[in-house]
């Protein structure tokens, strides 16, 4: 029998528990659809939203059919036809200002629900998430009444009804990005949040009642794919904007094709984190560390591929082991954890699996010493050193917390191994010569590269990718410009009356009747 | 048409990159061979670069760490035996200095549980003052008794001749000195003459030698709020512990910026680098504008995410301060009662 003895001088290091508190949450036991400006029941079989911490039931959650679909779809239709196109561009803004103030109110609340129903840290949620969630409606709020110089020409206008469909990783912010350009271009939405996380989606909801939003401009149906399936085919709908991985995507292409329906695709990514010897050395390692385990490493864009020059690649993984070791892995809602829990055991199983392909495939696995807890999803981050350009772990997205380390020699080696995969998402390079970070970046496949940092978001900066990781930007005027189209060219005039050269002008207001006696 | 003065600098700018330097140990170890202002700048310059903005970023995430209950109440007490008591007034007088003493001995007469301080820190000329009042408590923090710093080296603009610091630091020592705070020669480092800045350590350390052959500990000021960069910070930081230093330290506390946490961080990273290479253990002293118990708690948690949890000892860390014991006092009062009292329920000094 043992007995577990408390240490006489407790490490300073194992910090005392500093949780966040749940007492400002107050969450409804079950939760409907959001259609037309109120909460209605689902016609489907609910499903339960658990915590992946703890694999405690948070909250019930209505699974939306075709019907409930059909019936969010009218309802965003509605309003667009009869409110939302028909307001101005300045009290349109002023309608997302003041949910990006509401939001900012509710910030602490919102942080924890996105803790508590995803598993990734209050710090994480707090600091980032939430902060720029309401950053994003602040700057769209800013572009309602200034459509004209979205780069489209003058009086654009918006497509109509929005089908948004966003993944668990990054759940409120995601919908962030999918709504706040959308409703500041004028367009009406229907958002699917994905099943994992629908809570703050629904707490969303209760802010746009909160801010009087017109009924039906914003409608969150929840469920699995099918009902995203339903929502992305339903022929009522303008335009397709999903965030996902690439297979799904390449079904939303394809049932789209033809349709005329518009559609953004942000997917998948393998991302290089290109590390040259010149590079400030310390900040390049926390720049690793911020590139593959922000979030668990559920990053599109994160920096799962370390690209390393080999005369400094012992140094670096010494250096990288040493500060992994260092990480906090344990309850989400701590304000001192690092690395919170994998957002489902789906997902978890999938790590695993190709975390064992990268080790049959010879790469040399390290896993940063950590206890796991023993209930809840969880996976101590992990490098792969000595990893070939053709495994499976440096080929495919794990969207975990597992970096691949891979060396080069020179420049040209390192951009034709950033570029040799089939994503194109981000890519990072550390560098303190700044001619060789633009020579290099010039060269890179990638939507958006980074330099001396990784994983920094601004809604001013476009975002999307090459290649499989998908088309179409979000963020920035670009981001604005995928909710519009150009007005209609203007037919030219009827040739059948000419003017004279020697005939009065008209002025405005005057009865078109020329001197010359011809009425129009 | 070039000038004579011209081709006289450069001659001896030439001249000056072979001069052999003073061999200090630590030099020779890591650069080996014959040491010479050519090979210290060499090396110095090769060190790689520091990015303001990723460095800025990790202090401040360091800085969100919540640290709460048992480990605030560690930390109090752990922040209060790390700091060197500080007066570095014109208007010291042996009287001050003895109140100074008192209160590092006896940081919260209401409450005996309260840590000493390190030590207490004060200009040479006031040593003797300190050493008397400290009396039987004089000693090593490590068994309980307080120290006695002195800075040196003409505190803290360091504009005299070597003649003049070298004599200014072995009075300090002679007269009972535990530590010697000096400061670098700016000037000479930024006019890039670092072999300059090197000798001066060298010699100040070996001033810092009592008769009986041990050594009063040297801690080296490097004064970042006037090196400027964060390049020059870390090229200081290895120049100084190259050069001997025991404790590399950030500011006189006369100069704003004074300490800062993203300086600190990176000097405790030159630290860390330097075990890594040699199994050395130096020490970092920040000091200057540590004033609230959550500043300090901020370094702590700095110091222990990135050299490790063993340098939060009085031979490795430091804080330089004088207004932050009594912060740490009030809080420590309020830790212990479950209310906050007042400034007029700690003592002034």
């Amino acid at each position: 029998m043992t007995e577990i003895v408390p240490a006489t001088d407790p490490s300073f290091l194992d910090y005392a528990p500093a949780p966040e508190s749940t007492s400002i949450l107050h969450l409804k036991d079950s939760y409907g659809l959001f259609i037309n400006g109120a909460f209605v029941p689902g016609h489907g079989t609910p499903f339960a939203s658990i915590s992946p911490a703890t694999e405690t039931h948070i909250a019930e959650i209505a699974t939306a059919t075709p019907a409930d679909v059909d019936a969010a779809v009218a309802a965003a239709r509605k309003a667009y036809q009869k409110t939302w196109s028909r307001l101005s561009g300045s009290d349109r803004g002023k309608y997302l200002f003041r949910i990006a103030r509401l939001i900012q109110e509710r910030a602490r609340e919102l942080a924890v629900a996105e803790t508590l129903d995803n598993g990734k840290p209050i710090k994480e949620s707090r600091d980032v998430d939430v902060p720029l969630v309401a950053a994003w409606f602040f700057y769209y709020a800013g572009w309602a009444d200034k459509l004209d110089h979205a780069g489209l020409g003058a009086n654009p206008q918006a497509l109509g009804v929005a089908a948004q469909i966003i993944p668990w990783n990054f759940p409120l912010l995601m919908l962030a990005w999918k709504i706040a350009p959308a409703l500041a271009a004028g367009n009406t939405v229907v958002l699917k949040p994905a099943e994992t996380t629908s809570l703050t989606a629904l707490l969303f909801a209760e802010i746009v009642q909160q801010a009087e939003l017109p009924d039906g401009v914003v409608n969150i149906v929840t469920g699995a794919g099918e009902t995203g399936a339903a929502l992305v085919r339903h022929p009522d709908v303008n335009k397709v904007a999903f965030t996902g991985s690439t297979a799904v995507g390449r079904e939303i292409a394809k049932a789209v094709a033809g349709t005329g329906k518009k559609v953004t695709l942000e997917l998948g990514g393998k991302a290089a984190n290109i590390v040259f010897d010149d590079a400030p050395i310390d900040q390049a390692i926390e720049g690793i560390v911020n590139g593959i385990f922000f979030n668990q490493g559920h990053v599109c864009c994160a920096g799962s591929r370390l690209l390393v020059q080999e005369n400094i690649h012992d140094e670096v993984v010494d250096r990288l082991k040493a500060r992994l070791a260092t990480l906090r892995l344990g309850d989400p809602l701590d304000k001192n954890t690092d690395i919170g829990a994998i957002n489902s055991r789906e997902q978890l199983d999938r790590i695993r699996e190709l975390s064992n392909v990268g080790e049959a495939e010879g790469a040399e696995r390290w896993t940063a010493p950590c206890v796991i807890p023993e209930t809840g999803f969880w996976f101590a981050p992990t490098i792969f050193d000595n990893v070939s350009t053709s495994s499976r772990i440096a080929r495919e997205e794990i969207f975990g917390p597992v970096l691949s380390v891979l060396t080069f020699r020179t420049p040209a080696e390192a951009i034709a191994k950033a570029n040799n995969t089939p994503y194109g998402l981000s890519a990072g390079i550390w560098s303190d010569k700044g001619s060789k970070i633009l020579a290099v970046a010039d060269k890179l496949r990638a939507g958006v590269i980074w330099a001396n940092t990784f994983n920094r978001f601004d809604p001013a900066s476009p975002f999307g990718g090459f290649k499989e990781s998908g088309y179409g930007r979000e963020g920035g005027r670009q981001g604005l410009a995928a909710y519009l189209r150009a007005a209609p060219t203007p037919t030219p005039p009827s040739p059948k009356v000419r003017i004279s050269p020697y005939s009065e002008r008209r002025k405005p207001g005057s009865p078109r009747t020329l001197t010359n006696g011809v009425a129009e | 048409m070039e000038s004579p003065v011209s081709s006289h600098t450069v001659s001896s700018a030439a001249a000056d990159a072979a001069v052999v330097l003073a061999p200090a140990e630590r030099a020779v170890r890591i650069l080996g061979g014959e040491l010479t202002e050519r090979s210290l700048r060499l090396h110095l310059e090769g060190l790689s670069g520091v990015d303001a903005v990723g460095l800025e970023q990790r202090a401040e995430a360091l800085g969100t760490r919540s640290i709460k209950t048992t480990s605030k109440a560690w930390a109090l007490d752990k922040i209060i035996g790390l700091i060197d008591l500080t007066t570095l007034e014109g208007a010291d007088t042996p009287g001050k200095v003895r109140s100074l003493v008192a209160k590092g001995l006896t940081p919260d007469p209401s409450d005996p549980t309260t840590p000493r301080v390190a030590a207490v820190c004060v200009y040479g000329d006031m040593v003797p003052d300190a050493v008397a009042a400290l009396g039987v408590a004089h000693g090593d923090p490590d068994d309980g008794m307080v120290s006695v710093a002195a800075v040196a080296t003409a505190f803290p603009s360091g504009r005299a001749s070597l003649r003049v610091k070298l004599a200014d630091t072995a009075d300090a020592v002679a007269a009972g000195a535990d530590e010697i705070d000096m400061v670098i020669d700016r000037g000479a480092f930024l006019a890039g003459r670092y072999g300059q800045v090197f000798e001066q350590i060298v010699a100040v350390k070996e001033a810092c030698r009592r008769e009986d052959g041990s050594s009063a500990s040297l801690k080296v000021i490097l004064e970042t709020g006037e090196l400027n960069t964060y390049d020059n910070v870390r090229r200081a930081s290895w120049l100084a512990i190259l050069a001997g230093g025991d404790f590399i330290k950030t500011s006189t506390g006369k100069v704003a910026p004074a300490a800062t946490l993203p300086v600190t961080l990176l000097m405790l990273e030159v630290v860390r680098d330097w075990n890594r290479l040699t199994g050395e253990r130096i020490g970092v002293k920040p000091a200057g504008g540590i004033r609230t118990s959550k500043d300090a708690i901020k370094y702590l948690v700095t110091v222990a995410e990135t050299v490790g949890e063993q340098w939060l000892q009085p031979h490795l860390f430091r804080f330089g301060a004088s207004s932050l014991l009594n912060d740490v006092l009030l809080q420590r009062q309020k830790l212990t009662t479950g209310r906050y009292s007042g400034p007029d329920y700690v003592t002034l000094d």
